[in-house]
């Protein structure tokens, strides 16, 4: 394994590789498995993440607890409908963003990407960006190894959990990987990868996890349409030649240490944030 | 880098929503609690700690882990009607919030009480991202994650056994990841928690049963 984006970087460069080649071949050596198996296993990961981006376009999703559903169908069926600001495309990411959010709280399919709390984000923008570039189902099996390092440097070096480091460390997390994978995905070189990384974590910092009533509904699941909208933006910037001026590994230092000065009532523990304003604390005692 | 991850501990598990920790991970922390009890199950009675009594219905802990005892895996879409599931083959079932002391806030106590009339207890915490630690069974304190075949024993703490347990799988070459030494005091009751990489053989479950001062053992099968 690769432990930092500087290490990752230094091999693509001198060994002229994707991020997602050094990746697979590092999967297979360490995990004694062929190439083909282990990106078998990856295509089978993307057939989860591609119905649960797309149950929610066409049906009203409720969750368990009733607090959110039916977001991802209003925001798709909008899209030829109404004017919008957005366009299609960054609607179609966030409807489908919302799909896998929805699904994930009504007890469906969902890979965890890398948490379940953010789980909406990579399918979307992996999705999306596929059908913009047309890409081959390799390609796109491909891109999601490059996320997967993003997403192992993040956790090597700092954390993919809320509880410890907010919702930065999901969302966040969750945004830097989608955004790498698909400055891949369109052609853009590593060093553009981990730019459009760094730029979609910068974006996300400080943001804190307050799940209203403790559940992986609110506002997870609109925090994962707005992780999905800053990943293609991050990506963008850097296809355009966009760098960002704090290298990637610092970036991730300095979620982590965010993560460990915010107080414990903004991490997960519902006690802060929206979890705590007076509808939150109604609607936890409707729920529970 | 203090931690080593794989693609797929980052792009996974595949699992049942909403969270990883309190739904993929009860799951398996009840797929691998039914499994070290063992078949014939009549009854079984969960005691929920900290954030699992607090959260369970929200997150579907309780049908996790009734589903994960059923022996269906975190991905299984059955997960979400565990309770029809279970009622329809007879295996009752009872949900407590407790209180069981200075543990991790995800634990749960399984009581199982089989038809024969014995009861099994397993307690284990889930610690995030559908990782599980198993950390009692039947009164004795262990530690194992269930990700690899793994040997509990119960014997007298005297010399010689835990080299006639290691040199026995040495034989077999089955090769020990991880090892770990539990006893209260010395030279009474001990446990060994022995993770290997390659698949347990029934014959090494046979031959450490025989061994002097080995009371009991289980083989536990990865999940």
């Amino acid at each position: 394994m690769f432990s930092s984006a500087k290490e990752l970087l230094e091999y693509c460069i001198k060994n002229n590789v994707k991020i997602s080649a050094a990746i697979i071949d590092d999967e297979a050596k360490t995990s004694e498995k062929s190439k083909g198996e282990v990106m078998e296993r990856m295509r089978q990961s993307l057939e989860v993440m591609r119905s649960s981006a797309s149950q929610g376009l066409e049906k009203d999703i409720k969750s368990i607890s009733g607090l959110i559903g039916g977001d991802a169908k209003r925001i798709n069926d909008n899209i030829n409908k109404n004017k919008t600001l957005c366009g299609s495309n960054i609607n179609k990411a966030m409807a489908r963003a919302f799909s896998s959010s929805e699904v994930n709280s009504a007890m469906g399919r969902i890979v965890a990407a890398p948490t379940a709390g953010s789980c909406g984000i990579l399918p979307a923008v992996i999705i999306t960006a596929a059908e913009n570039f047309n890409s081959t189902e390799e390609e796109i099996v491909n891109s999601l190894f490059t996320a997967s390092a993003v997403g192992a440097i993040i956790a090597g070096n700092a954390t993919l959990s809320g509880a410890e480091g907010g919702c930065q460390a999901e969302c966040g997390s969750a945004s830097a990987m989608a955004a790498a994978a698909c400055v891949e995905l369109a052609g853009g070189t590593p060093e553009m990868s981990f730019h459009a990384a760094a730029i979609a974590i910068k974006c996300i910092l400080g943001l804190v996890c307050d799940p209203i009533a403790g559940l992986v509904e609110a506002p997870c699941a609109k925090r994962n349409a707005m992780g999905s909208v800053n990943a293609m933006a991050a990506a963008d910037m850097a296809l355009a030649g966009v760098k960002s001026i704090i290298p990637f590994d610092e970036v991730v230092d300095a979620m982590y240490r965010i993560g460990k000065s915010m107080p414990f009532e903004l991490r997960e523990t519902s006690l802060g944030g929206l979890a705590a304003t007076p509808t939150g604390i109604k609607l936890h005692k409707e729920i529970f | 880098m203090a931690k080593n991850y794989g693609v797929f501990d980052i792009l996974g598990p595949v699992m049942i929503g909403p969270s990883s920790s309190h739904t993929a991970g009860a799951a398996r922390l009840g797929r691998i609690a039914a499994n070290i009890a063992g078949s014939d199950i009549k009854k079984v009675t969960f005691l929920l700690h900290g954030s699992f009594a607090k959260t369970y219905k929200g997150h579907g802990t309780d049908k996790a882990l009734l589903a994960g005892v059923l022996g269906f895996e975190p991905h299984d879409e059955r997960l979400r009607d565990s309770f029809i599931i279970a009622s329809k083959e007879g295996l009752e079932y009872e949900f407590i919030e407790s209180d069981l002391g200075d543990v991790h806030p995800n634990t749960v106590k399984f009581l199982f009480e089989k038809s024969n009339g014995t009861a099994f207890t397993v307690t284990g915490s889930s610690i995030g991202g559908g990782n599980v630690l198993i950390k009692e069974v039947n009164g004795e304190e262990v530690e194992f994650t269930g990700e690899y075949p793994t040997i509990i024993t119960k014997h007298y703490d005297r010399p010689g056994v835990i080299t006639a347990v290691t040199s026995l799988l040495s034989e077999l070459k089955v090769n020990i990841a991880f090892m770990k030494v539990i006893r209260k005091s010395k030279g009474q009751m001990a446990s060994m928690v022995v993770e290997t990489d390659n698949p347990i053989p029934d014959e090494a479950i046979e031959g450490i049963s025989k061994i002097k001062d080995i009371e009991k053992v289980f083989l536990v099968k990865p999940i």
